[in-house]
């Protein structure tokens, strides 16, 4: 080979990696005394929220249905506004959604008249990125193992795969920060296991900060490095706690895994408990 | 309090299809009925004294005319303003009845307002407009072209309206949360979403404006196939009247025909999918 200077040479040592992923630095979350009722007739459905996420962390709002944890996940995303307090994003306050923070739902909402290539460039087409579709689409496949599903329509995928294409869509445009409200409750326990996984990997890999809003203990501790748990009526923070394990200790049925869960579930029943008790 | 966007997938269903060869012998036969009818009709008149000089009216006559007609290129001289009409009646029945359409299936208020008026105007024969269009249009050609959109806007706006009002708020709610502004929305979800919907309507609207521009062609103008009919008629050229029904019936089955194919290639139902 004849190599003719230093830059050449490097390259010409180096095979071209192919670029998977592009690290970025995961948003830092602020949310501060955040309250919120629906209507002035109801009660409150939030009360005076505050807690901080550092970037690239990963945090599971637990609680059970009604203790205000999805309208949470929402004002992070700037798709519901709060009635008081503020959610601030790396300094910014939140005032409407941004491709800088994507929010992934139950249901995976891929568009049916559309391959999946298409429905995971959606967010650079609407980003006017259009120039990048070509390099990104293949890379976020590839991350969520769908690379060779890129022509197929969306329909004829199965739920986690179209679950996986939608996190492929929340992944192309490069996004600081993933919002997931309950997005593996509607799959098969087999399919949600490895996607809790891969999402969790993905997220770390790339250093994003990651919110999951779920009702399922078991979920939050294979997920997230630390809980909220919310009580309700109002919705507040009642515990913060760490989930101090290893990646192959949240996979496998280890010990400790099984101690963290017997810990939160504690907490979980009596925040529960609490909730439920008269004032 | 699960305020998760779990709503079904609207009920859209893939259009149905028989075996190919099955419903193609069926389409025979079915057309052979009703050419053994006409002909039945054809044997009755001329054995009917009453009715004998009718009998032009028998398939016989009426193809040997047809293919004179077709020969000599009348039939295409008289359907091309036909076609024009009904085709420019439909450019504007889409022109509204899309853009209304929409608006009406997004926004409940105007849906409530315009209900009533809208029902009450698509009751009314397009026919019964004649005089008053006679009256407004400079040209003949102008009066029959606003018949056939007052015949055709309604079933384009309706199916629309009906398409936007059965979209998976979800669908919105994904463009939303990707940075989509309302262009991007109307252009990459609503139109793909309801392409079919508007589609099934410009196919009934289709169905309908091909009725009325018949009757509509009897005014005034000197082309078109209403104008042949009426002609025809006046001069007792039988064979030529029903050559020419023949040729209206054959027009508007391969135009149906030609919606229903942009149908079938625009609806992204799978019926083998989930």
């Amino acid at each position: 080979m004849n190599v003719t200077n230093a830059k050449d040479f490097a390259a010409a040592q180096q095979p071209p990696v192919k670029p998977r992923s592009t690290p970025v630095l995961g948003a830092h979350v602020a949310v501060k005394s955040l309250s919120h009722t629906y209507r002035k007739s109801d009660g409150r459905v939030l009360e005076t929220v505050d807690f901080e996420i550092g970037h690239g962390e990963v945090v599971a709002l637990l609680g059970r249905s009604g203790c205000g944890k999805s309208t949470l996940l929402h004002m992070l995303a700037g798709l519901t506004k709060p009635s008081e307090g503020e959610v601030v994003i790396n300094g910014n306050p939140v005032r409407e959604p941004s491709p800088k923070w994507v929010m992934m739902f139950q249901a995976p909402s891929l568009y049916p008249w559309m391959t999946v290539a298409q429905n995971a460039a959606l967010g650079l087409r609407f980003g006017r990125r259009s120039n990048e579709i070509a390099t990104r689409v293949p890379e976020v496949l590839s991350l969520v193992d769908l690379g060779s599903f890129a022509d197929r329509n969306a329909q004829e995928l199965s739920g986690g795969q179209q679950q996986r294409v939608a996190l492929a869509r929340s992944l192309a445009p490069s996004p600081e920060m993933l919002l997931l409200d309950e997005p593996f409750s509607a799959l098969d326990a087999f399919t949600r296991r490895s996607l809790q996984q891969d999402v969790r990997k993905i997220a770390k890999d790339l250093g994003l900060t990651l919110v999951i809003v779920t009702h399922d203990v078991g979920e939050a501790v294979r997920m997230a490095d630390r809980v909220l748990v919310l009580k309700s009526n109002p919705g507040r923070i009642a515990e913060d706690t760490k989930i101090d394990l290893s990646d192959d200790e949240r996979n496998g049925g280890s010990d400790a895994f099984a101690a963290e869960h017997t810990r939160l579930m504690g907490l979980y029943s009596r925040v529960a408990e609490i909730a439920e008790m008269p004032d | 309090m699960t305020d998760v966007t779990q709503s079904p997938s609207p009920a859209r269903v893939g259009l149905p299809r028989l075996p190919k060869s099955r419903s193609l012998l069926n389409a025979m036969l079915g057309l052979a009925i009703l050419m053994g009818l006409w002909w039945l009709g054809g044997w009755a008149v001329a054995d009917n004294p009453r009715l004998f000089a009718f009998s032009n009216f028998a398939p016989e006559p009426t193809l040997t005319r047809l293919w004179q007609m077709i020969q000599s290129g009348e039939v295409i001289e008289m359907s091309v303003p036909s076609l024009e009409r009904v085709g420019l009646g439909l450019i504007y029945a889409v022109a509204i009845g899309v853009p209304v359409g929409i608006l009406i299936g997004r926004a409940p208020r105007v849906n409530e307002i315009s209900n009533v008026p809208f029902q009450f105007l698509r009751m009314i024969s397009p026919l019964s407009w004649m005089p008053i269009a006679v009256l407004a249009f400079d040209t003949w050609d102008g009066a029959i072209v606003f018949l056939i959109i007052m015949a055709a806007v309604w079933p384009i706006l309706f199916s629309t309206a009906a398409g936007v009002r059965r979209i998976d708020p979800a669908w919105l709610k994904v463009a939303r949360n990707l940075g989509a502004n309302p262009f991007h929305t109307l252009f990459v979800v609503i139109l793909p979403a309801i392409a079919v919907d508007i589609l099934t309507g410009i196919r009934l609207a289709l169905g309908v404006a091909w009725v009325v521009l018949v009757p509509a062609e009897y005014l005034g103008v000197t082309s078109g196939l209403g104008y042949a009919i009426n002609d025809a008629r006046d001069t007792l050229d039988y064979a030529r009247l029903a050559a020419t029904v023949v040729v209206i019936g054959i027009i508007g089955f391969g135009l149906d025909a030609m919606a229903g194919q942009l149908i079938r290639k625009f609806n992204w139902v799978r019926s083998d999918g989930h």
